[in-house]
């Protein structure tokens, strides 16, 4: 199928996965609801019908393999970036549904809701991926963000929960003001929303170059907080930390896969004839990101704060790519991307299975005796630390190679030697995780019964351990579609070589 | 027996089954019982080493360099192949894992008293990963083995070690895992470079040999290279960590670890870094440097064993000198130093497996490692006394066992052109003698002093089993040494030749230059791919494929800038 988008309506055909998507949400809001004094819906039940949606709007995203857009003004691109980077949301979304009724059922609440927001939350990472309108990008964001600060503070009776969401929807919102702000120079210097015609203005040489140069570092402020490079990442251990782990899961994942996906965009098509001039801030965004957020991971001995700052520091790596800004960097940020929310999202299901009642077993003294207790549990938690460790035969090591050829193919010899110490740094806080739950004995009185752990968590863990050794052995296929998805986004590398100086 | 092989097409499956096997026999171990895992584990390892002895026949020292090689596309998109080949160096290595397997998980029976399929399981693990790094002829497809060996190792030193065992086993990993991401990079960026010319990716080892290199990108790359090796030989001073995994690990861990996991890094100082970067390791500097830790390592750590009060310490530092050796037989970079590291790799491979074993079952009896617990053993337990006297022997390098052919023919290769080295180097057998000597007679001489050793029992039938293998080939190796001489020399010779001819007049970058030498068809001159090159089928011929060596004026210009 061929759209020129002469008439709106072929916005339709184009947002299909979008549109089922939100429906599919209502169903659900919906089908949670009951009057006060009947008994609530099952949430795996609730789950369940999540997943049929997020599987709906998977096969349109298929679909839409075959149609091509001949229209490069178009709001809306279907290109194999924004369809790779959706695959990526959705497998997020249906991972973290699958993980969530261990929490949700555990704290009694209201399981419709929780998964319409992350339902609508990924309607707008999609959106995100998808558009190469600013304004639109700036709605779709703001769609997204706000879906997630109510699921942080989602857990009304928790104060950590109630102080995570209000610190996230403060920092947040500045962030988003950084952000618009961005976009008013870009549109002040360039007259255009539209990112090919900000790039064409912006190769072309016209347009005010220093409000130009002040709006695109704005942009860029207002994504590394969205993405939490250090040093705008402060908000996230806290965020992390208080927020129900489903959540805290999602955001660690999609919704910073969403926040790269699109800062890889911008940057990509509206400003790669000013490479000369952003490519010292990824530099040194990564460089920091890679340092202090794996040596701050070190001395954490909370189990989800561990996580968060190791949520920081694979942001560090991810911005490699964008430093690298080749093709090969591109094609390793979306494997990196669909990997790190698959391991991400498993190793939070195992966390929440140990955290127990009301979160308070999230040290990592809490995992002593867990292998012994809950063998299988313990391994697919073995294979997801290991995994964030970019250890060989797991698909996390496969994402980290790709990530280092994309640098190394740009020369970046510094930015790739940093990658592999802070990975030797980050095998440490991983493995220690790994030594308590195998190698200490259980404390008194706990039995394996207090983990609880239903059945979609299983399902959720066993796919995602799954898909980690699959492509940790066979990753071929996927690797040459994440190349080919990144066609024509990265800069040619003499173009980028003889830019930088 | 060579027609049995050759019916069966011997060549063609044998690799693959020595890598694979193990990982099916992990089902096994865990589908059955704790008891009985045990012997699932020693009965397959067991076969395994029976269907390598077949190597030894398979293997024609006359024929190509690398034989049993078989090539298969992995990865695409990088060039990374399912390669695998081995040549005389790679054969007897295997041979060593496959041998040391089922000896050490024969000696552990009662030794893993708990978790004991996962312990198997691992064992089996670890056995796919080495067997694996010493087969690969892809680089890529190495560096995974290389890796996966550590978890493994780590587990099992972490779960069933000693008092410190979780210290102990993050140190190791952590150590190990700090050079090899190193080696990484300095991978990639060979990789990098061998695809200036144009050439398609490729991981595979004959592709990336002869990769034109600078001296400074040598030099840069051969202490990525080296420096993953050398923690991993140790060479002194990155052996810190070895101690104390040592020590820590239950009698399968250190034997293990000492036979075969050192060797890797020895192995990949003569499979890698000689021949990729032969500018750098025939720099003067370098080799006064390598030799120079070397025989330190090998006078240092024979001081420091001397004063251990712990039996198994001591044995650790033993090892420490021991590479010592194998890396001044690597350094001397002549045909008989070569040819004697890799056989102390072999020798010390044997005989401290045996020391270990030895002082397992001491452990095993009296639940103590001090040698200060010990006295006069000789008098209630004679066999044991005897294996140990043997096996204390080969270790010093006494003439007649395995331990003097090797020293001897290292320290000779070194004297060929570096005498005062060699002359400090063979204090070092006498310092051997200083720290083993002694123990001997404090654990199996003197006053048989105390009551619990009185009634010590001596080996039972599985323990001479375990042992009687060990000492055989100890003596075996030290009075016969040729059937394995014979196999390696035209792996040894072809790195040293090659080493010498690439950087016989100029750089390695220089000859590539000029197109004076095919640098791939010297290393494999007599090999299988020589053949190819001169096939009358061009797609196929190697010197077609090696681009890499037509390099553009633009690209030695920016190596320079």
């Amino acid at each position: 199928m061929t759209l020129d988008f002469a008439s709106n309506a072929d916005y339709l055909w184009v947002l299909l996965p979008e549109i089922v998507l939100s429906v599919w949400a209502m169903v659900v809001l919906l089908a949670g609801v009951r009057r006060p004094d009947d008994p609530p819906v099952n949430p795996e039940v609730l789950g369940w019908l999540s997943l049929v949606g997020i599987a709906l709007a998977a096969g349109v995203n298929g679909w839409l393999y075959g149609v091509t857009s001949t229209n490069p003004a178009a709001m809306i691109t279907v290109d194999g970036f924004r369809l790779f980077s959706n695959w990526i949301f959705l497998l997020g979304a249906a991972l973290t549904i699958l993980i969530a009724p261990a929490y949700v059922a555990r704290q009694r609440l209201q399981a419709g809701e929780f998964y319409t927001l992350i339902l609508l939350a990924t309607v707008g990472m999609m959106f995100m991926g998808g558009t190469r309108n600013l304004i639109l990008l700036f709605l779709a964001l703001e769609t997204m963000s706000i879906a997630a600060y109510v699921l942080t503070a989602y857990n009304r009776r928790d104060r950590r929960s109630a102080e995570g969401g209000l610190k996230y929807f403060l920092l947040g919102s500045f962030s988003s003001g950084f952000l618009l702000y961005g976009i008013a120079l870009v549109w002040g210097a360039t007259g255009s929303v539209h990112l090919p015609e900000i790039g064409a203005t912006v190769e072309a040489g016209a347009g005010f170059t220093g409000l130009l140069l002040a709006g695109m570092a704005l942009l860029a402020i207002g994504f590394a907080f969205k993405v939490a490079a250090v040093p705008f990442h402060m908000w996230t251990p806290d965020v992390y930390e208080g927020a129900p782990s489903p959540a805290t899961a999602f955001m660690a994942a999609a919704v910073k896969a969403a926040s790269f996906v699109a800062f890889v965009r911008v940057f990509m098509e509206a400003f790669p004839a000013l490479y000369e001039s952003w490519y010292p801030i990824m530099w040194w965004l990564a460089a920091f990101t890679m340092v202090i957020a794996n040596v701050v991971a070190l001395s954490q001995s909370n189990v989800k704060r561990m996580l968060a700052y190791s949520s920081v520091a694979h942001g560090g790596y991810l911005l490699v790519a964008l430093a690298a800004a080749n093709q090969m960097a591109m094609a390793g940020l979306l494997f990196y991307l669909l990997v790190y929310t698959v391991m991400t999202v498993g190793a939070f299901g195992v966390l929440m299975v140990v955290a127990h009642h009301g979160e308070d077993r999230l040290q990592v003294e809490d995992y002593a005796g867990f292998g012994a207790m809950r063998p299988l549990l313990a391994v697919l938690f073995t294979i997801f630390l290991l995994s964030l460790a970019g250890f060989p035969g797991t698909a996390g090591f496969m994402a980290k190679i790709y990530l280092l050829q994309g640098a190394v193919d740009s020369q970046l010899w510094t930015l790739s030697i940093l990658l592999v110490l802070t990975t030797v740094v980050s095998y440490y806080y991983y493995l220690r995780v790994a030594w308590f739950m195998w190698m200490r004995p259980a404390p008194e009185g706990q039995v394996a019964a207090s983990f609880w752990a239903p059945l979609p968590l299983k399902v959720a863990l066993v796919a995602g351990a799954g898909i980690i050794l699959y492509l940790g052995i066979f990753p071929g296929g996927l690797l040459d579609e994440a190349m080919a998805s990144a066609e024509g986004l990265g800069l040619a590398r003499d173009v980028f070589l003889g830019l930088r100086p | 027996m060579s027609g049995l092989l050759q019916a069966s097409a011997y060549e063609s499956w044998i690799l693959h089954a020595l890598i694979w096997l193990p990982l099916l026999g992990i089902l096994g171990v865990l589908a059955s019982s704790e008891e009985r895992a045990k012997h699932f584990a020693f009965a397959w390892t067991s076969g395994l080493f029976v269907l390598s002895l077949g190597l030894l026949w398979a293997f024609d020292p006359a024929g190509p360099l690398f034989q049993f090689t078989s090539d298969a596309p992995w990865i695409e998109l990088w060039g990374v192949g399912y390669s695998l080949g081995i040549d005389g160096i790679s054969l007897f290595m295997i041979l060593l894992t496959t041998f040391i397997m089922p000896v050490a998980i024969l000696g552990a029976y009662r030794y893993i008293g708990e978790k004991r399929r996962a312990f198997y399981a691992l064992m089996l693990l670890l056995q796919t990963g080495i067997v694996g790094v010493f087969a690969s002829m892809d680089l890529f497809l190495f560096y995974i083995f290389f890796e996966l060996t550590l978890v493994p190792m780590y587990f099992i030193v972490g779960v069933w070690g000693g008092e410190r065992r979780v210290y102990a086993a993050v140190k190791f990993f952590l150590y190990t895992a700090l050079g090899s991401l190193l080696m990484l990079v300095g991978i990639l960026y060979l990789y990098i470079q061998a695809q200036a010319g144009g050439a398609p990716p490729s991981f595979h080892y004959l592709e990336l040999l002869g990769t034109p290199l600078t001296l400074g990108e040598q030099l840069w790359l051969f202490a990525a290279f080296a420096l993953a090796f050398a923690i991993k030989v140790p060479l002194f001073p990155f052996h810190t960590w070895l101690p104390d995994a040592h020590v820590e690990a239950p009698t399968p861990g250190s034997v293990v670890l000492a036979a075969v996991l050192l060797k890797l890094g020895a192995y990949g100082f003569i499979r890698f870094v000689l021949p990729f970067f032969p500018d750098a390791a025939t720099h003067p500097t370098v080799v006064m440097v390598m030799l120079v830790l070397g025989v330190v390592g090998i006078i240092y750590a024979a001081w420091v064993a001397a004063v251990q009060p712990d039996a198994k310490k001591l044995v650790a530092y033993t090892s420490v000198a021991h590479m010592g050796f194998v890396v001044l037989g690597i350094f001397a970079l002549t045909l008989n130093g070569l040819q004697g590291g890799l056989l102390v790799m072999i020798s010390h491979g044997i005989s401290t497996g045996a020391l270990f074993l030895l002082l397992g079952m001491l452990y095993e009896r009296r639940h103590t490692r001090l040698i200060e617990d010990f006295g006069g053993l000789a008098r209630v337990a004679p066999l044991l006394a005897t294996a140990f006297v043997i096996t204390a022997l080969a270790t010093i390098g006494v003439p007649g066992t395995s331990g003097f052919v090797g020293e001897f023919l290292a320290l000779l290769g070194t004297w060929e052109r570096h005498p005062i080295i060699a002359l400090v180097g063979t204090t070092g057998v006498i310092f051997a003698a200083y720290y083993m000597l002694p123990m001997v007679q404090k654990i199996l001489f003197n006053e048989l002093d105390r009551e619990e050793n009185r009634t010590m029992p001596d080996l039972s039938g599985r323990e001479i089993a375990v042992l009687a293998p060990l000492v055989a080939l100890m003596v075996l190796l030290g009075v016969f040494p040729t059937p394995v001489l014979d196999r390696m020399e035209p792996g040894a010779r072809a790195v040293v030749e090659y080493v010498e001819e690439t950087t016989r007049d100029g750089s390695l970058l220089e000859a590539a230059r000029l197109d004076r030498v095919d640098t791939q068809s010297r290393f494999v001159h007599d090999s299988g791919r020589h053949e190819l090159l001169i096939s009358p089928d061009p797609t196929w011929s190697l010197s077609d494929r090696s681009g890499a060596f037509r390099i553009p004026d633009d690209h030695i210009l920016r190596d320079e800038g």
